[in-house]
């Protein structure tokens, strides 16, 4: 019995979805971060795994620009959120719908 | 025998803490779970012999992102419970599931790759002399001859996304510091002049 690269890929699958399905199902806008945080780890995984079954360096070398670009996403999107929760005093997706300049 | 234990060990773990994190209606506890969750990720990084995104991912996401995470929460009202109005909850279960499956049937279909060739194959720093053969040194090779200008733009882009973290939370931020100590050191000051006084 071996690990392979199906075993891999369905775990990174699982993982995306759960991270939709938070994506989806959630109303604040902190926990959408926290979804999409998961499906960034959810495919870099996947990348891994691709990387070592082919012998290919490739996937890791994506796998870290993902990650290089979810640090710069939750530096941005933390600040545009606290300026909006200073302003609205609510992090709810719904008070997005009225922006009026 | 040992990878396999390790490799459903860690799903499991992987599973049940970002099934928390998407879950709980606990900001707190979202944040911490969805910690956990980055950690055991990072154990199928050194199962898969990429040492290097291991570490990476633990000093990145665990101690960068999650760090950063955890001071915005301190803007935050995480005491209390996240409350969300949903509208049609059946209507939004049923899209989520199928949406969920779809993207499992696309994924899980079969892979078609024999006859793919590795251009940079691992262990690519044994055709070096003088190199230690080993993932990070792999990794370096590879970062930094193909993939230089991207690595370059990923530090510039870094540097703009920090420029603009600061710039945006930090408004009027200053101001309240500044205000606060200086009060507080007259508050202090005074105390003293009135000790002395005595």
């Amino acid at each position: 019995m071996e690990v392979t690269l199906n075993d891999y890929l369905i775990l990174s699958t699982i993982l995306f979805a759960i991270g939709l399905l938070g994506a989806i199902r959630r109303k604040n806008l902190l926990m959408l971060f926290f979804a999409t945080e998961i499906m960034l780890n959810a495919v870099n995984v996947g990348m891994a795994a691709i990387s070592k079954f082919h012998g290919d360096l490739t996937g890791q070398i994506f796998a870290f620009f993902i990650v290089a670009i979810a640090a710069s996403e939750v530096a941005v999107g933390l600040g545009l959120l606290i300026l909006w929760f200073k302003r609205r005093n609510t992090l709810n997706l719904d008070s997005l719908q009225k922006m009026e300049g | 025998m040992f990878e396999v234990v390790a490799f459903y060990l860690f799903a499991i773990l992987t599973i049940v803490m970002f099934v928390i994190t998407v879950t709980t209606k606990n900001a707190l506890y979202a944040l911490s779970s969805l910690a956990a969750g980055m950690i055991f990720i990072s154990a199928f990084f050194f199962l898969l012999e990429a040492d290097f995104l291991g570490v990476v991912q633990i000093i990145v996401y665990t101690g960068a992102v999650m760090a950063l995470y955890a001071f915005g929460m301190m803007f935050f009202d995480t005491i209390s419970d996240v409350e969300e109005k949903i509208a049609n909850p059946r209507l939004t279960f049923l899209l989520t599931g199928l949406v969920a499956l779809v993207v499992v049937v696309i994924i899980v279909s079969p892979i078609v790759g024999a006859n793919i060739t590795a251009h940079y194959p691992v262990g690519i720093s044994g055709n070096f002399p003088g190199v230690i053969v080993g993932n990070v040194q792999d990794i370096g090779i590879v970062l930094f001859t193909k993939y230089l200008i991207p690595f370059e733009l990923a530090a510039v882009m870094l540097l703009v996304a920090m420029i603009g973290g600061i710039i945006l939370a930090g408004k009027k931020m200053d101001m309240d510091l500044v205000q606060d100590t200086v009060q507080e050191q007259n508050h202090l000051h005074s105390d003293f002049n009135n000790k002395k006084d005595v």
